[in-house]
C-alpha cells in the first residue's frame, strides 16, 4: 500500500506533521515510511542531551534545522544539583556544526554554554536565526558580542533567566547596522547598561520586531522612545518601572503606550512605583498575559491595575495581591487560564501578607478556564483543595507550595491526603502535580488509582513508606517525569518498578533512603537506563551496599553511561563494583 | 534482591526517621561512620563541613532549595527589597522645628546612631534638646526631637532601635521641649 504513493507524495503529506509524537508515530509504520520521514525531518526535541549521542541523531535525521535541548533536571532550579555535574552543550554544538551548516534554532534549557559555544554557533551555521537559553549559565556578554556580530539574519535571541557573567553592556552595539532581522529579543537578565542609543536605533531599524525585554537599567524615562519606535510591539518587558513623580515622564509614557495597539503582554516592573501604573491603561483590555511577579506594588494600587486588564489569561503575581486582590481578580478576568503567585518573602515563617487557601478557591469558583495553578501560600485545607478540585475539572497543571513543609490542613490538623485526592479525582486531564503539606502514603494511593493523565510530578516531605512511592510507579500510566526530595522511599518500590523507569524521561530522588546497593542492582539489571548516584561526600568506606545514596537521578538513554561526569557522580552499572574497590583502594593511600 | 537491601530492619528504619535537625549519635549508624552525615536531612546540606558537635540544629529557614522559589527570583526580590528600604524611607527627610520659618532636609543615612543625629540636629538649629532617657524622654531640654513614623504616628526620637528608626522615619520634627512633655511617657 505503502509504495503506491510516491515519495514526494508522502513527503509532502508528513510536512503537515509537526509534533515529534505524530512523525514517531509515522516512523513506525514501516521502513519507508521510516526512511522517508527521517530525511524531512526538521526539528529534534531532546528532552534530556545525556539521553540520545549527538551522533545517533545526525545519523538518523541528516537535515535539521531546529534543536532543542534540555540538560540538568528541574531541582537543579533550587540548588539541589551541585555545581559541575554537567549539563555542556560545546560537544552538542561542535557536531551540529559539522552536520547541520544550515541549522537555524538552538534551543537551549538548563544547560552550561559558554562563549566557545556561541561563537561557534555565531560562525558555523549560513543562516542563523534563533537563540533560546533558558536558566543556562556559563556564558559572559563576549559570547553575545559574537552572536549579535555575526548572525546576519538573527531573528530571535532570547536570554530567558540565564546566569550571564555581564561584563559589560557593549555586547549589544556589536549588532550591525544592517541587521534588520531582529523578531524577539529578551535581555531581561541581564544586570548591565547597554548603550541606549545603540538599543534605539536596533530596535528602529527593525521593522518585524514583536518581542521586546528589556533588562533593568533601562529608565522608565526612556522608555517611550522606544516605544514610538516599536509601536508594533506585541510583548513589552520593561526596564525599571520607576521614576521621580513627574507629570511630563508620565504623559509621555501615557502617550506611548496609546500608540501600541498591538500589545498583548507585558512584563518587567522592577522597582515599580505604583503611581506610574495608570499610564498603561490605554493598553489594559487588550493585554492577555500580565509578568508582576517581580513587582512589588501592594494593593489596592495592584489590584487596581490587574482590574483592568478584562481580557487576561495569564497573570503571575507576587504574594501581595492577597486574597482580597484575587477575589477581584476573579470577578473582572473571566477569561483567565494561568494563574502563579509568588512569596514575597518565602523565608519568613510568619505571613507578612493576607493571602490564604481563600484567594484560591475564589479564583477557582470566578475563573471557569482555569488550568494552570502555581500558587505559594502558608496555609491550606482538606475542604479548600476540595472546593477547587469540584470548581474546576478542567485543571491541567496544578502545583501548590505551603511554605512550611509537612503543614497539616489548618482547621483539622489532617494531613491534606483528602484535598489532593480530590484534585486527581476530579481533574482527570491533569498532567502535572506539584504536592506540598502533611501527605501520608494515602495520598500515593488515590494519585495511582486516579492520576492517569499525570506526566510529572513532585513531591517533598511526603508519605511514609515505600507503598507511597509504589502506588505511583505502578499506577501512573502516563507519569515521564518524577522528582522527590526528603520522603522515605527506599529501595523496595524502586527495585519493584524497574521496569516502569524505561517508560519515563526520568526519576530524582534526593534525601531519601535509596541505597547503593539498590542503585547498583539496578543499574545492573537495566542496562537502558542511566543510574546515576550523587554524592558530594564521596563513597563509603564502609558497609556501602545499605548506606542510602545523597541524591540519585535514573534516566532511560541509548547512549551509554556519560563520560562527562564529575568526581562526586557514578553511574551505578555492572562496572561500578570494580570502579568502588579502586576508589577505596586509592583512598586507602 | 540483594540480603543488604532489607529494609525492615532498625537501621534502616532510623534511616527514613526525617529530621530537620542534626541526628544524634545513633549506635546503628556507627556502621557509617565515615559517613556521619549520610543520614542527615536536607537542613545539614547548607555546610558540608560541619561537624555534629560544633553545629546547633540549622533553623527551618536553610532548608536547601525549599521554598521552591528559584534563585534568580530570590536575588532580584533581595535586591528590589534593599532597594525601596532606602528610596521610600529613612534617605532625606525633612526636618521642622517649631517657630523657625523654613524647614531643612537631612539625610539620615548619613549618621550612624542617634547621638551624631541629635548632634548634627542642634549644630543646624542651634538648640539643644539634651539627653533622651527611656523614662524622661528630653524631659528637661528646651527642644525635643520628634518623627512621623511609616504608619503616620508622631514618635519621640530614641524610642526605637537606630536600624528600625532609620527605615521607618518620614519627617522629623524638632518641638518645643513644653508641648513634648507628655511624648515621654509609656
Amino acid at each position: 500500500m505503502a509504495q503506491s504513493f510516491p515519495e514526494d507524495v508522502l513527503e509532502h503529506v508528513f510536512s503537515f506533521l509537526n509534533y515529534d509524537k505524530d512523525r514517531n508515530a509515522v516512523s513506525l509504520v514501516c521502513k519507508s515510511w521510516y526512511e522517508i520521514e527521517r530525511l524531512c525531518r526538521r526539528r529534534i526535541f531532546i528532552g534530556n542531551c545525556y539521553a540520545v549521542s549527538s551522533e545517533i541523531v545526525i545519523r538518523r535525521f541528516p537535515d535539521v534545522r531546529a534543536v532543542e535541548l534540555k540538560g540538568k533536571p528541574h531541582f537543579a532550579d533550587f540548588n539541589l544539583v551541585p555545581e559541575g555535574w554537567g549539563g555542556y552543550v560545546y560537544p552538542w554544538i561542535v557536531s551540529l556544526a559539522r552536520a547541520y551548516p544550515w541549522l537555524e534554532e538552538i534551543k537551549l534549557k538548563r544547560m552550561v554554554v559558554t562563549d566557545e559555544s556561541l561563537e561557534l554557533i555565531s560562525k558555523s551555521f549560513k543562516n542563523y536565526k534563533v537563540l533560546v537559553l533558558l536558566s543556562c549559565e556559563g556564558f559572559t556578554t563576549d559570547g553575545l558580542a559574537s552572536i549579535a556580530a555575526n548572525c546576519r539574519n538573527l531573528r530571535e535571541l532570547d536570554l530567558g533567566e540565564s546566569e550571564v557573567e555581564d561584563l559589560s553592556g557593549h555586547w549589544l552595539s556589536h549588532f550591525p547596522d544592517n541587521c534588520t532581522s531582529l523578531v524577539s529579543l529578551n535581555i531581561s537578565c541581564l544586570g548591565s547598561e547597554v548603550s541606549f542609543c545603540a538599543l534605539e536605533r536596533l530596535v528602529a531599524r527593525c521593522p518585524n520586531l514583536k518581542t521586546l525585554r528589556l533588562n533593568r537599567a533601562v529608565p522608565l524615562e526612556k522608555l517611550p522612545n522606544l516605544l514610538c519606535r516599536a509601536p508594533q510591539l506585541v510583548e513589552l518587558g520593561t526596564g525599571a518601572y520607576s521614576a521621580e513623580i513627574q507629570s511630563d515622564i508620565f504623559s509621555n509614557l501615557a502617550e506611548a503606550f496609546l500608540g501600541c495597539k498591538q500589545l498583548k503582554g507585558l512584563s518587567g516592573f522592577w522597582d515599580v512605583v505604583p503611581a506610574y501604573l495608570p499610564a498603561m491603561y490605554s493598553v489594559c483590555s487588550r493585554i492577555t498575559s500580565l509578568n508582576l511577579s517581580y513587582a512589588t506594588a501592594q494593593n489596592p494600587d495592584l489590584v487596581h491595575f490587574v482590574s483592568q486588564c478584562s481580557n487576561l489569561q495569564r497573570l503571575w503575581v507576587l504574594d501581595y495581591i492577597e486574597d482580597t486582590g484575587l477575589e477581584a481578580l476573579a470577578a473582572s478576568c473571566k477569561d483567565l487560564h494561568e494563574l502563579r503567585v509568588f512569596p514575597s518573602d518565602p523565608f519568613d515563617a510568619e505571613a507578612n501578607v493576607s493571602l490564604t487557601e481563600q484567594g484560591l478557591v475564589a479564583v477557582s469558583e470566578g475563573c471557569p478556564k482555569l488550568q494552570s495553578v502555581l500558587y505559594f501560600c502558608r496555609q491550606m485545607s482538606n475542604a479548600a483543595l476540595v472546593a477547587i478540585a469540584r470548581n474546576r475539572p478542567n485543571m491541567i497543571r496544578f502545583r501548590l507550595c505551603i511554605i512550611e513543609p509537612r503543614a497539616p490542613d489548618y482547621l483539622t490538623l489532617e494531613p491534606l491526603d483528602t484535598g489532593f485526592g480530590a484534585i486527581v479525582e476530579n481533574c482527570k486531564e491533569l498532567r502535572r502535580l506539584s504536592m506540598s503539606g502533611l501527605l501520608t502514603d494515602r495520598v500515593f494511593e488515590y494519585i495511582g488509582t486516579h492520576a492517569k493523565k499525570l506526566e510529572m510530578l513532585s513531591i517533598a516531605f511526603a508519605g511514609d513508606s515505600d507503598s507511597g512511592l509504589h502506588h505511583v510507579l505502578s499506577g501512573c500510566e502516563s507519569l515521564r517525569k518524577l522528582e522527590i526530595r526528603d520522603c522515605p522511599f527506599g529501595d523496595k518500590a524502586l527495585l519493584a518498578n524497574a521496569t516502569k523507569l524505561e517508560t519515563m524521561r526520568s526519576l530524582w530522588m534526593s534525601s531519601c533512603s535509596v541505597s547503593f546497593g539498590a542503585c547498583k542492582l539496578l543499574g545492573q539489571k537495566m542496562p537502558r537506563l542511566n543510574v546515576e548516584v550523587i554524592n558530594e561526600r564521596g563513597l563509603p568506606d564502609s558497609r556501602p551496599e545499605s548506606c542510602p545514596v545523597e541524591k540519585l537521578y535514573v534516566y532511560r538513554t541509548i547512549a551509554g553511561p556519560r563520560v562527562d561526569m564529575p568526581g562526586f557522580v557514578w553511574t551505578m552499572d555492572e562496572h561500578v563494583s570494580s570502579r568502588l574497590s579502586r576508589v577505596t583502594e586509592r583512598r586507602g593511600d | 534482591m540483594e540480603k543488604g537491601v532489607a529494609y525492615d530492619n532498625d537501621m534502616n528504619l532510623k534511616a527514613t526517621e526525617l529530621r530537620l535537625g542534626l541526628p544524634g549519635t545513633d549506635e546503628s549508624q556507627k556502621e557509617c561512620s565515615s559517613f556521619v552525615k549520610s543520614n542527615k536531612r536536607s537542613s545539614e546540606e547548607m555546610d558540608s563541613s560541619c561537624n555534629e558537635e560544633e553545629c546547633a540544629p540549622a533553623p527551618k529557614a536553610l532548608v536547601v532549595g525549599w521554598p521552591p522559589v528559584r534563585s534568580y527570583r530570590k536575588n532580584v526580590l533581595q535586591q528590589q527589597q534593599k532597594k525601596s528600604d532606602s528610596d521610600v524611607s529613612g534617605m532625606y527627610v525633612k526636618v521642622s522645628m517649631d517657630g523657625a520659618p523654613y524647614l531643612r532636609k537631612i539625610d539620615i543615612k548619613v549618621y550612624k546612631n542617634y547621638p551624631d543625629l541629635l548632634i548634627a540636629l542642634e549644630n543646624m538649629f542651634k538648640c539643644s534638646m539634651g539627653v533622651y532617657s527611656e523614662r524622661e524622654g528630653y524631659n528637661g531640654s528646651e527642644y525635643a526631637p520628634t518623627y512621623e513614623d511609616k504608619d503616620g504616628d508622631w514618635m519621640l526620637v530614641g524610642d526605637v532601635p537606630w536600624d528600625m528608626f532609620v527605615t521607618s522615619c518620614k519627617r522629623l520634627r524638632i518641638m518645643k521641649g513644653s508641648e513634648a512633655k507628655g511624648l515621654g511617657c509609656q
